[in-house]
């Protein structure tokens, strides 16, 4: 270990401190019993749409499209995932083929 | 305990995609943890206090000589600051959980956000219970990735490269169905297209801020013509 066990400790939960200190501040502004205004539950109904839209975005941030093969793999990736989830409906099978497709485009072919 | 047991059975299918996931990239975040000196037992506890996949994966470098608790802190809250905005979608749900909403809060990963925003409540299963057994069952899987990862990440006998894109398989599959219903497709556009642009800005490594800001600004800009399109997005 590259420092103290003491020091490990401390850091874990300082980072866990840090990390529910985000996730904990709508709570706290608007605790349980205080009314919600309705720009607040307004922005809470259309926010999740839009966070998956980024979510996406996000996962796929670090693609390089530059360099060959230029984000292929995750375009068809995606592509069929979304295309099959279109077809079947069907959670599992959609992220199953996708990923097991993902891993045999950049294991095997590209 | 009545109803936990329906509630975990009913609960277990919705969260597989999130066990594939979490396994690997748990996974993954052991063995970088154990290259760094630390036994299974660390990760694990790593995984049980904290529960961050991204924020998890930086911490790994805060193990250092050097590092203070200011840079910590600071960059702990810079890799996880997206999810500020997260609860306000769930408020009404957890505030009505009583002591549970903190575990619920504790637990609002992205992956755990968008199912629990995302998954209608299966007949016969108390909402409060269902959404409690999503939680717990995303962060146990957490928990066996980061311990398997640290204890025997070198030998996994199969090339598992590239299967952390279960993750955005969950996510794609999670924005085809909210595009089903008609008015949940602005917002979708307005997220993909905010982080798109903030990403060619910012770069990969601080377009996420940048990009919440954006996304709230248009939300509230077209908040008129928005709310005529309907609500209960996120019921």
């Amino acid at each position: 270990m590259p420092v103290s066990a003491a020091r490990s400790l401390a850091i874990i939960l300082v980072v866990a401190a840090a990390t529910f200190a985000t996730r904990v501040v709508p709570f706290l502004v608007f605790p349980k019993g205080k009314e919600i205004p309705p720009l607040i539950q307004y922005l809470g109904k259309v926010l999740t749409p839009a966070v998956i839209g980024m979510l996406v975005v996000y996962c796929l941030k670090s693609t390089p499209v530059l360099d060959a093969p230029h984000g292929l793999p995750e375009t068809i990736a995606v592509a069929v995932t979304a295309g099959l989830h279109v077809w079947k409906r069907n959670n599992l099978l959609s992220i199953g083929v996708g990923t097991v497709l993902y891993m045999v485009l950049i294991q095997g072919v590209f | 305990m009545s109803g936990y047991k329906e509630a975990f059975k009913k609960a277990f299918p919705y969260t597989i995609p999130v066990l594939t996931g979490y396994l690997f990239i748990g996974i993954a975040f052991g063995i970088m943890y154990a290259e760094k000196g630390y036994s299974f037992l660390w990760a694990m506890l790593m995984s049980l206090l904290v529960y961050a996949g991204s924020g998890q994966y930086l911490a790994v470098n805060f193990f250092a000589p050097g590092v203070s608790f200011f840079q910590v802190i600071f960059m702990t809250l810079m890799v996880n600051v997206r999810h500020i905005f997260y609860g306000i979608s769930l408020l009404e749900k957890f505030n009505s959980m009583g002591k549970k909403r903190w575990y619920m809060i504790f637990g609002l990963t992205d992956e755990t956000y968008s199912l629990l925003c995302t998954t209608k409540v299966p007949e016969g299963v108390a909402e409060d219970k269902f959404l409690f057994a999503i939680s717990l069952m995303d962060q146990s899987y957490w928990v066996l990735g980061s311990a398997i990862g640290a204890l025997a990440g070198t030998l996994i006998p199969f090339h598992s490269e590239g299967i952390d894109f279960a993750m955005t398989a969950l996510f794609v599959v999670i924005f085809v169905e909210q595009w089903m219903d008609r008015k949940n497709r602005i917002p979708e556009v307005i997220g993909v297209a905010a982080a798109f642009i903030c990403l060619q800005i910012f770069g990969a490594d601080s377009f996420v801020l940048p990009t919440m800001l954006f996304i709230i600004m248009i939300l509230l800009v077209a908040r008129t013509r928005l709310e005529r399109k309907g609500d209960a997005i996120c019921q």
